[in-house]
């Protein structure tokens, strides 16, 4: 009985001696050099995974910020400036501050607006649907509804409203990661600056066709016809293919161009009221 | 025993409802609609202004490329505008709008119905006047026809299939054009095979049209090596990559053209359009296309002109019935839903197919029970099932090694599955992502 | 337009065919097979049956409703088919008691554990069964007397137990074969053993049906049951003394019915013919190793679980003849 047990020992410890040799060596001639640094660096960053940022997940982007010379081509959306500077701060790199940006869905046909011509009977799928056709109503360009970018948003920063038929970015949440932008067929979505109470001005369609066509199809549809772009007075709109477009870079917030659109395409959001200018005008022409 | 494919295939209701009926002239409309991308490839190049005035059969659009075709005016009249107008593929289509005045032809085009059977042109000339003439492909593919005559260096053709299976339920334009232009096919055909080099030709018909076998069988002794072989019937026979399977018992290998395996298919329309384009100079401007429906009054074959909205084949065929749930151009397999009326007849529109309300809903989809009947009716030996969950979950790596570019989108598996599941809607998606992925790749 | 288009990809026409109507033409396959088994069981069967079938529907019911929270889709038959099936595989004199607990396990364990219909790995009836041959050994093995039977004896035995219990004490085949029904009874189904495995003519029958109404092919059921009497009959041919013609082992048993109506279930099997003959072989020799060398005298459902197992596998590794590739 108990040279048994003897035997036992020594067997299992001969065995576990000699697996730890070989392990030892083994892991001596496979033996990886890491740069502690990519572990410090992924510890700051968010941890979404989102792709955001261009690469596969955070540890590739840290393993990027790592190995690159300058940050000037990286930026992690979700964290901001304040983690690239501290990712910085570890590299003895320079970060460039780079506006923070929120994602637009620059389609407003909701039911009402943008009258449903047929029904479509597919899966309930944006780009299954745009391989089809153009769409249940009669704008080519504008919102499907079947809720794409809402599938891939991993912040839930995306909405379905049922009640208008066009799914809204939920500024708060959103981390500009870019996904819903590469999710949407119709390319609706764009990554534009971040103001300061998340104000907007922007023009909420795609509509490329001509003016008529474009009206008949939904009621606040872009014309095209340029107004805007004569009332800017910072170069910030400029129209293409029937189509104006803001760019949020240059945009003052001066909210003029939304007055002068004929066909409130151009949506302000988040400002105080108005004041009624009624008034005002009366006593500038007494003058 | 009848030949046909050998892998997968179904056999949906035939409903050939328009059979045997005359083909029919429609009368011309007021103003037609001439998309300049009726064809796979590169979109045409409008030459016409606004305000000029053309003559039926004047080019008004240059092919854009080598893979592209002439666009030819299908009517007399004035060029009203060149603007977008929605189409088959249910987009806005930049096009030549042409208000019809009279109808005077080119002189140069034989309008007489004459059979013409000599001819003395080589090869390169018959490609030459094909090319003019601005041929595709008229059985739905629309492939601009001269670019398969020229096979890529190296390769040669020995065998000219003509595709006279017509194989799409309900539609039968294919079927009523070889009733009633046999010669004329015949003589297209001998064109093709001049122009081809090829010593061999066979028209492949299925077994659902013994008249027209018949016909064919017996005229063709008077032309010599062309042979006629009776299909069994199943869809979708009429695949280019099938039919040859079907006659000659080659597989066109993944990825490759049918002239890789020594064959060149062609439709019996497209036999037709090439005998006309050089026996009679007559350029594509006219096409078969059948009117269906179950609730349809008068289901017919009619001759329109390219451009002509299907409006008013609806209306020649007795109007749109009261319970109309869906429009279709082309087959129920195949064809494109459209959204209205307003879409004009293309090269490559074989028929108008009008659904009931009925007929136009699918059911709601359950969980697949994995019962394999997509896999055993995929002609191209995919499995369905397989391929739809992972472009579902964007598993694209593993859809392009299961062979998700093979499809050839015939809709066997979604008309087969009996749990109803969007198996075609989810394969095309990835489809594209695959295909975009792979010509990312390439640069 | 008052009268709105409907759009959708093509194509735009279906066979009409359902997954409800499958499960109901499996039903009526199986209908012979139930008339039967009353005819030889009495009352009994009808009895086990019902309350199989009642407790398989309700579990499906209860456990979507309340546990899932799923609209219930007890309608489209695969409950149904699961409750006849378990009861084909228990003996007509179970305690109510027992079916209950095996329909649980059927369709608590074996089906909706996996997410229901379509998702489940392995047989929902031969979960159950097994299930409560594990757990119930007696009870799952207390075969009632037939009514065919010259006998006052209470319970019988089942073919293959007789043979088990013989060749382990002993005596040689030669001797067995007395006390063994003959091949035409095993045939008709004068015999002893579960509900649905006795007649295998009418199984026969039935698979016959499935297989004209396309529900099924003819890969699997020959597959299983070529393997069983090829090996079988290689035994026999080596030691006729120590093991039975192939033809007591095809015809006993739950091979015909695990070959034709379980081993084919869709969910469970292989997508591709040639996959569905790998795994049709690997049931038989599986079902074969146990009957001759386990301590089981029926292995069918062992082997169709274990097969079962590797269906993912097969499916992953065998795939169909592509077109255009060598």
């Amino acid at each position: 009985m108990s040279i048994t047990i003897v035997y036992t020992i020594v067997t299992l410890s001969a065995i576990g001696t000699s697996a730890a040799v070989i392990l030892y060596f083994v892991a001596q001639k496979f033996k990886v050099y890491e740069d502690p640094r990519i572990d410090q660096v992924e510890e700051i960053l968010p941890a979404a995974n989102c792709g955001g940022c261009g690469y596969a997940g955070c540890r590739a982007f840290a393993e990027a910020c790592v190995n690159a010379t300058s940050l000037d081509d990286l930026n992690c959306p979700v964290g901001g400036n304040e983690t690239m500077s501290k990712v910085a701060e570890i590299l003895g790199l320079e970060a460039v501050k780079k506006d923070a940006k929120v994602a637009y869905i620059r389609c407003n046909g909701t039911c009402d607006q943008r009258p449903k011509t047929n029904t479509f009977d597919g899966v309930g799928n944006c780009a299954v649907a745009a391989l089809v056709y153009g769409g249940e109503s009669d704008c080519q360009w504008g919102c499907l509804g079947y809720g794409d970018c809402f599938d891939v948003c991993d912040f839930d920063a995306i909405e379905l409203r049922a009640d208008l038929g066009v799914p809204k970015v939920i500024d708060d949440k959103c981390v500009a990661c870019g996904a819903c932008v590469d999710a949407c067929p119709r390319d609706l979505i764009e990554l534009r600056k971040r103001f300061p109470k998340d104000r907007k001005v922007v023009v909420a369609c795609r509509n490329q066709d001509k003016g008529g066509v474009a009206r008949k199809a939904c009621s606040v549809a872009c014309i095209g016809c340029g107004k805007c772009e004569k009332e800017c007075k910072f170069d910030a709109i400029t129209i293409e293919n029937n189509l104006a477009f803001i760019d949020s870079d240059k945009c003052k917030l001066c909210r003029k161009c939304v007055s002068v659109c004929p066909t409130h395409s151009i949506i302000e959001e988040n400002f105080p009221p108005r004041k009624v200018k009624v008034e005002i005008e009366e006593c500038s022409t007494a003058k | 025993m009848l030949k046909t494919f050998k892998t997968g295939g179904v056999h949906p209701p035939e409903n050939k409802l328009s059979a045997g009926k005359f083909i029919e002239v429609l009368p011309l409309p007021a103003s037609v609609f001439i998309p300049v991308s009726q064809h796979i490839g590169a979109p045409s190049i409008p030459v016409v202004k606004r305000g000029d005035v053309v003559k039926t059969g004047q080019m008004i659009a240059k092919s854009g490329g080598f893979v592209s075709a002439n666009i030819h005016s299908s009517v007399s009249g004035k060029v009203k505008k060149i603007d977008s107008q929605i189409d088959a593929s249910g987009y806005m289509k930049q096009g030549i709008f042409i208000d019809v005045e009279g109808d005077e032809w080119l002189d140069e085009i034989d309008q007489s119905e004459e059979l013409m059977k000599e001819f003395d042109l080589n090869g390169e000339e018959i490609i030459k006047k094909i090319q003019d003439a601005g041929i595709v492909g008229l059985g739905g593919a629309t492939f601009p026809t001269h670019v398969k005559l020229i096979p890529p260096k190296g390769m040669k053709a020995d065998i000219l299939i003509i595709n006279g299976v017509e194989c799409e339920p309900y539609l039968t334009s294919d079927h009523q054009l070889m009733m009633e232009k046999v010669e004329e096919i015949l003589v297209g055909t001998r064109l093709l095979m001049k122009a081809l080099q090829v010593e061999r030709a066979v028209i492949g018909i299925e077994n659902n049209k013994p008249d027209a076998i018949r016909l064919f069988t017996e005229k063709a002794k008077e032309y010599g090596h062309i042979d006629v072989t009776a299909l069994k019937v199943k869809y979708p026979q009429g695949g280019e990559k099938q039919l040859i399977r079907a006659v000659t018992g080659r597989e066109v290998p993944s990825g490759g053209l049918p002239v890789a395996v020594g064959a060149v298919v062609s439709n019996v329309g497209t036999s037709f359009a090439v005998y006309e384009a050089i026996q009679k100079n007559k350029p594509l401007v006219e096409r078969i296309v059948t009117i269906t429906g179950k609730e349809v009054a008068k289901p017919s074959n009619f001759r329109v002109r390219i451009g002509t909205p299907i409006s008013m084949l609806v209306e020649a065929a007795g109007g749109l019935p009261e319970n109309t749930g869906k429009i279709i151009c082309g087959g129920p397999m195949m064809g494109k839903a459209v959204t209205s009326l307003e879409v004009p007849v293309t090269k490559g529109t074989s028929g108008v197919l009008l659904l009931k309300k009925q007929e136009s809903k699918r059911k709601n989809a359950i969980a697949c029970i994995r019962c394999s009947r997509c896999v055993s009716v995929c002609p191209m030996g995919l499995e369905p099932y397989l391929l739809m969950t992972l472009s579902e979950k964007q598993i694209f790596d593993q859809a392009e090694g299961n062979r998700i570019m093979d499809c050839i989108e015939c809709g066997s598996c979604s008309f087969t599955c009996p749990s109803d599941r969007p198996l075609l809607d989810y394969i095309r998606l990835g489809k594209g992502k695959v295909g975009q992925i792979i010509r990312t790749r390439k640069k | 337009m008052s009268n709105i288009l409907t759009v959708s990809p093509s194509p735009h026409v279906h066979s009409g065919d359902s997954t409800k109507k499958i499960m109901y033409r499996v039903i009526y396959a199986l209908i012979p097979a139930i008339i039967w088994s009353v005819f030889v069981f009495g009352l009994d069967a009808l009895r086990v049956t019902f309350i199989a079938v009642a407790a398989c529907l309700a579990f499906e019911y209860l456990i979507q409703k309340f546990l899932m929270k799923l609209q219930p889709s007890v309608t489209d038959g695969s409950a149904l088919v699961t409750g006849i099936l378990l009861a084909f595989n228990v003996p007509a004199g179970i305690p109510w008691w027992i079916i209950v607990i095996g329909a649980l396990a059927a369709i608590g364990i074996g089906k909706l554990s996996f997410g229901g219909l379509g998702s489940n790995i392995f047989n929902p009836a031969l979960v159950g069964r097994v299930f409560l041959l594990i757990s119930f050994p007696v009870q799952m093995t207390t075969w009632p007397v037939i009514r065919q039977a010259e006998t006052d004896a209470l319970t019988s035995a089942t073919p293959l137990g007789i043979l088990k219990e013989g060749l382990i004490s002993g005596k040689p085949v030669s001797q067995l074969a007395g006390e063994l029904p003959s091949a035409q009874d095993m045939l008709l189904g004068i015999t002893g053993g579960s509900l649905g495995e006795i007649s295998a003519l009418l199984l026969i029958l039935g698979g016959l049906f499935l297989i004209y109404k396309k529900v099924i092919t003819w890969h699997i059921p020959v597959s299983v049951i070529g393997t069983v009497a090829l090996v079988a009959g290689a035994f026999w041919l080596t030691d006729p003394q120590s093991y039975i013609q192939p033809v007591y082992h095809v015809l006993t048993g739950g091979i015909m019915l695990g070959a034709i109506f379980m081993a084919t279930d869709m969910v469970t099997s292989p997508m591709t013919p040639k996959g569905q003959i790998i795994y049709g072989v690997g049931i038989g020799v599986i079902t074969i190793s146990i009957r001759l060398f386990g301590a089981y005298p029926e292995g069918i459902s062992f082997a169709i679980l274990i097969m079962n197992a590797f269906t993912p596998l097969i499916n992953t590794y065998v795939k169909p003849k592509r077109f255009g590739r060598k």
